[in-house]
This record gives C-alpha cells, structure tokens and sequence, in this order.
C-alpha cells in the first residue's frame, strides 16, 4: 500500500477537475432546473479559446505570461458561448415543456462538437496544448506536475470565489431568490432573465478554467474532450446534490478519489482480480452514483433549497 | 417532485447517450467522372476523424494518388476510377454500415481498409456475401486471415474475400519481444492493453514471446479506448520495478500513457506495435516520447527508392494525415484491384469484370509494389513479411532494425 498517497493525490487532482466542471451543471439546475447538456461543450470550446490565444501569440512566448492571457481567452470563447446558448437556445423554450430543452441542450452539445470539428484547423485529432516547464515536484513520497499542481491550486480558489460572491453581492442575492421562486423574485424587480444568464456564465468560467487544467494536465485537448468529462462532472453534481455548489465539488473530488482508489485497489481484494484495472475506472464511478441514489437520492450535500444557489 | 422526474429521466438520458456514444456520421470524397469512360469506384473504410484518424486519412489519400496515378497514366484504357472514403470513427458497427453502403454501390468493385481489426471483423462477411474485394493495408490481427484457432495451428481461411498487405501481429508481437529482450536488454515488462482484438492480440502474443525469450512480466492492466486519465496506471507501473512498458493498442492512448509515465518520474520505455507508430504520437507526447519502440509492418517507406515518389506526392499535395507504411500499403492495395480490373476485362475492354472476377485476380496478384512485393498466400495473408523496430530519437521516428521474425 505504498502507493496509497500517491494514488489519493491522483484522485484528488482528477477530482478537482470534474468539480470545477460540476458547478456549471448545478447552478444552472439551481436556477432553472434545467440539465445544461451542453455544458460538456462549452468546457471543450473553453480550451480551443484558450489554444487559440497561444497560437495567435508570438512564437516563443513563455507560458507563464501567456497562461493569464489564455484563461482570459478560454474564458470569453466559454462564456459567449453559453450566454448564446442561453440566449437562444433555452430562453425561447423557458416555457415549453420540460423535455424540450433538454432535447434542445443534447443538440446544441452535438452541433458545437461537430462545428469544432469541421471549423477549427486539424481539430480532427488532438492538438498539442502547450506545457509548463515546471516541477516536477516530491513531496513525501508525492510525484506532483505542474498541471496537477495548477488544478488543485485553481480549484479551491474559484470555490471561495464563488462561495463569496453568491453569498455577499447584490447579484448573488439576486440568484439566490431567483433560485427560490422565480416569479416573486421578478416582481421583486429582479431581472431574472439577466441573473439566469449569470449563472450560464459564471458555469462557463469555470468549464473554461476547468479546460485550462485539462489542458495542462493531459498536453492536449480535442474536440470530443467534452462528452466524457461532461458525464462525469453531471455524474459529480448529482453525487454532491445537484443544485448545491459545495456539493458539486464534493462530488467532483469523492468521484475522482472513488475511481481512482477502485481502479488501483480492487484487484488485490480476494475474488476480486477480474474487477480491477484501469478499464473499470468508469464501471465503479457509476455504480457509486447508484449507490448514492439509491441511499440519499437527494445526493450527499443534498439540494439546500432555502439558499441553494 | 417533478424536479425529479426530471432528474431520472437525466440520468437515463444519460446512460442512453454513452451507450451511443457518437452518432454515425458518413463523409464521403471524390468528384463525380467524366462521362464516355466507364467508372469504377475504389471504396475506402477508415478512421477519418476523431480516434485515429491521423492514420485512417493516411489510408485515404494513399488510395488516392495510387486512383489518380491510375487515371494519369490510363493503367486501364477506358477506365476511370475514382475514390469513396467512409468514416467508420473506429467503430465496428460504422464500418459494417459502411461495407453495406459500399456493397449496395455497383459501381464499387474494391475496399481499400479498414484500420482496425476490429472494425475489418465486422465487415468481413459484408463483403463475401457480395463478393466483394476488400484489401486492408493495415489490419495485423492473425485471426481475421486464419480463424480464431490459428494459435493452436488449426488455420483455416474464414472469407476468401478478404486480403491484407500488412503482416500480422503473431509475426510483430515476437519480433518486438525478441528486440526486446536481445538488443534493448529488458528483462522486466509492464503489459497493458486496450482490450480491442488488436491491441490484446499484440499484447498477449508479446508477453508469451517475452517469457519464452527469458524476461518476466511486472504486472499487467487494461485501460478503455478514449481514456485520458492513467495516473492511477502509471503510479502501479512506477511501484511494480519494470524496466519497460508493452502496450498493445492505438497512439490515441498510447501518447498519453507515455507522457503520464515520464511526468510521474518513471524513466522507461514505453514499446508498442504499429498502432501507436505515428507522427502525432511524438507531437502529443513532446520529448517525453524520446526513446520509446515500435514495431511495423514493412520496411520504411521513406528509404525505398520505389516510394520516393509516392511520398514527393503525397508531400506536395499538402495531405493530411500520416502515410507512414500503411499510405504505402494503402497505394499497393489500390494497385492490386486497378490491375486485377485491368486483367479481366471483358469484350475488348468494353465490359468491367465482374465482382467475383475481382476477387480472384487479387488472388493471383504478384507484382512489385512500392512499398515491397506484392502477393497473397492461401489465407489472403501478404508474402512480404519484413518488419521494421523504430526508435524515437531527438523528436522522430528512427529505423533500428529491419528483417523478418526468425523465431
């Protein structure tokens, strides 16, 4: 089990990164209830935008002064996005029955990862992301990375960010009642529609923060990168409870700990051998969420209704 | 409680959709013909996006100039030939929807393809029910020539239509063992695959050949097609002492375990077949590739004086993907039903053969193509049996040695 340290510190990176993906599922479905399919999208453009602004930069630029200006890039291509999604994907259908935008998300996820596809130059493949040349760092007897170091680092800091801003700014209020009861909240003289398109972008912020760290820690992104992890950051909102911001993380960070720890453990448990390796990685990540459906169908944190955000 | 409703249907929506996974999507290429001549079409079945499609374009574009060469310099008078590439994604079930589009096309009378092994399985019997030609330039798996028991000796031939002009892994798992332990001198392997008939194929033929030949086996694991995370791999590599990695599968993967490796601070190297023998597995994986093995059909095509053309086109054409030796197999495959079309030809040159007629004139093939001689045995199995270990070395694939497996 000397191994045991190092294989909870891939879980936590690989879980920090399903829950920065994780918010933007549940403060969308705080707010309107809606599951945002194509948020696994708006993650993956989120990395292209930030690609883009490293090719568009003088060749030979240090990563260190470009990586502020690519998060900025990612995050603009990111928030665009979904405000257009918003905009005119899901606010005509706000009144429509429930199943319709969410036929409408599953489009809008299909048509953007074909539209990279075809759009973006060579985006057939996967294309190089630029590393940092950094680390590798030991700590006890933890090998950590400079992209694993920039994912546990970012993570943290955007959920005290968000905790702050949901809880003392006008705006975060605002999403708060608009989260409770959108009709008092409107004639209140909240303007909904402009605080449902807040959480579309503040969702999409972090996708693109999120696709950052994906970036750095794989050294590529491809644009079919937003459906698996797509999957799995709704499968972490649902697990944390979905609607719960805290909850997101939790899920995200209990997720990517549970299939890391299940992949490297389960095979030595006795009768278990053809259960394990790193094929199954996937098998154990849904069967925790059935597990936790079946025994806290509200999720772990549950839906704080009274101040979900 | 209607948010939870909505939850559940959510979550099987979900469920549905992995299962799905992608939609199909067909692409098809090549222009319409001049009318006069009669056409003929040469079908392609590839990976021409996502997964592999480096290789799967490599594929298409060599049927392409070996379709415009063909066309140039008239190799069938009152022929011309076109291309129709489909996009199978990798995916079994696409190439069976392709195979039975290309078949439901008269005017095909040969495929060029698919990639994957797994993929040419599903499509075999497709083509024998319509007696149509199909050459792989690439698939290695030893079953798909000479039925599941070719292990034990028992070969027989499952489709007569089916050929290849790629070796197969039984011959490339045991070379890359025997270089291995020989010439590289490592004596403990980590083996993983990616559980496709490809990549477990080579994968378990290696580790048989690697003991026999005297190293031992560190450990062993699995991994999915379209993972991207193996720290969880990597650190049980790391702890399990093994002085390489054999990996059976794709570049798709294999780049990413590679350069995980290397980050986790596990200086080995990493060796695979000719899945992961491609330019984009040194561009993802940056100079954590350095050092690492694979094994591939033929002799590189860059050295052979016979390809210096082929290669001056495919170059000058500014086409996409890696021609690597299936580019140069691919150009031989084409070849091989342009000239069996040639030879049975009907009434002066006024009638095309007909589908059957192709077959066997594939049968009897034998020329000398530009990636090597070009003939098949009683299995569809290619004659050429040279195979090639490559090293990455300062950022590029490097020819270590070439020859046949000797046993």
């Amino acid at each position: 089990m000397h191994t045991l340290p190092q294989q909870l510190a891939n879980g936590l990176f690989l879980g920090s990164t399903y829950g920065l993906i994780a918010i933007g599922y549940t403060m969308v479905y705080g707010i309107v209830q809606l599951i945002n399919f194509a948020h696994g999208e708006i993650f993956m453009t989120g990395g292209f935008g930030a690609l883009t602004v490293w090719l568009v930069l003088p060749h030979g630029t240090s990563l260190w002064l470009a990586l502020p200006l690519m998060l900025i890039g990612g995050v603009i291509t990111s928030v665009l996005i979904a405000l257009g999604a918003e905009r005119f994907a899901y606010r005509p259908l706000r009144n429509a029955p429930r199943l319709a935008p969410l036929i409408a998300a599953i489009g809008l996820s299909l048509a953007l990862q074909q539209a990279v596809h075809n759009l973006y130059p060579n985006a057939t493949s996967a294309r190089v992301f630029p590393q940092l040349k950094a680390g590798p760092w030991n700590i006890g007897s933890v090998h950590v990375q400079s992209g694993d170091l920039f994912t546990v680092l970012a993570a943290p800091i955007c959920m005290v960010l968000l905790a702050f801003f949901v809880q003392k700014s006008r705006t975060g209020r605002a999403m708060q009642a608009t989260a409770q009861d959108p009709d008092t909240a409107q004639l209140m003289g909240i303007d909904t529609n402009r605080i449902i398109a807040t959480a579309f972008a503040i969702g999409a912020v972090f996708a693109a923060v999120a696709a950052v760290c994906y970036g750095l820690r794989y050294g590529q992104v491809q644009y079919d990168m937003g459906f698996e992890a797509g999957l799995k950051a709704f499968t972490a909102a649902v697990l944390g409870g979905i609607g719960n911001i805290y909850g997101a993380m939790l899920g995200g960070l209990v997720l990517g700990l549970a299939e890391t720890l299940a992949t490297a453990y389960i095979a030595d448990v006795p009768g278990m051998h053809q259960l394990g390796g790193g094929s199954w990685a996937d098998v154990w990540a849904f069967v925790l969420l059935i597990l936790v459906l079946l025994l806290r169908p509200q999720g772990l944190l549950g839906e704080r209704v009274a101040d979900r955000a | 409680m209607r948010h939870r409703s909505l939850l559940v249907l959510s979550v099987a929506l979900t469920g549905a959709l992995t299962v799905t996974a992608c939609g199909s999507r067909g692409g098809s290429s090549g222009g319409s013909s001049s009318s006069g001549d009669l056409t003929v079409t040469i079908g392609v079945d590839a990976p021409l996006s996502g997964q592999n499609s480096a290789t799967g374009l490599g594929i298409q574009y060599g049927v392409q100039i070996a379709v415009d060469d063909a066309n140039k310099n008239n190799t069938v008078p009152g022929v011309k030939f076109k291309v129709k590439a489909l996009d199978d994604q990798a995916q079994p079930g696409i190439g069976q929807q392709n195979a039975t589009a290309l078949v439901g096309d008269s005017s095909v009378l040969g495929v060029i393809g698919p990639l994957n092994s797994g993929v040419a399985q599903s499509m075999q019997q497709v083509f024998q029910t319509a007696d149509l030609v199909e050459i792989s330039p690439s698939n290695t798996n030893p079953a798909l020539t000479q039925g599941p028991n070719w292990a034990s000796g028992n070969k027989v031939r499952p489709f007569k239509t089916y050929f290849r002009t790629a070796t197969t892994d039984a011959l490339q798992g045991a070379f890359a063992a025997q270089y291995a332990y020989d010439t590289a001198g490592k004596r403990k392997a980590f083996v993983v695959d990616d559980k496709q008939d490809y990549g477990a194929g080579l994968a378990s033929i290696f580790q048989s050949s690697f003991t026999k030949d005297g190293g031992s086996i560190a450990g062993t694991d699995h991994v999915n097609t379209g993972d991207k995370d193996f720290s969880t791999l990597v650190t049980k590599i790391k702890n399990s002492g093994a002085d390489m990695l054999y990996y059976g599968g794709q570049y798709d993967e294999a780049q990413l375990i590679t350069k995980q490796l290397k980050d986790a601070g596990a200086n080995i190297p990493l060796m695979g077949g000719d899945g992961i023998y491609s330019a984009t597995y040194i561009t993802t994986a940056g100079t954590e590739a350095e050092g690492d093995l694979a094994t591939s059909v033929g002799i590189p095509v860059d050295t052979l004086p016979s390809a210096q053309d082929f290669v001056a086109k495919y170059k000058a054409a500014k086409y996409p993907g890696d021609y690597g030796t299936y580019g140069g197999y691919s150009y031989d495959a084409a070849l091989a039903i342009i000239k069996s079309i040639g030879k049975s030809m009907g009434s002066g040159g006024k009638t095309l053969p007909t589908r059957a007629q192709v077959v066997t004139g594939v049968q009897n093939a034998d020329f000398d193509g530009i990636a090597g001689h070009v003939s098949f045995d009683q299995y569809g199995d290619t004659t050429d049996k040279q195979l090639t270990v490559y090293q990455v070395k300062s950022g590029k694939w490097v020819s270590v040695k070439t020859g046949s497996y000797t046993g």
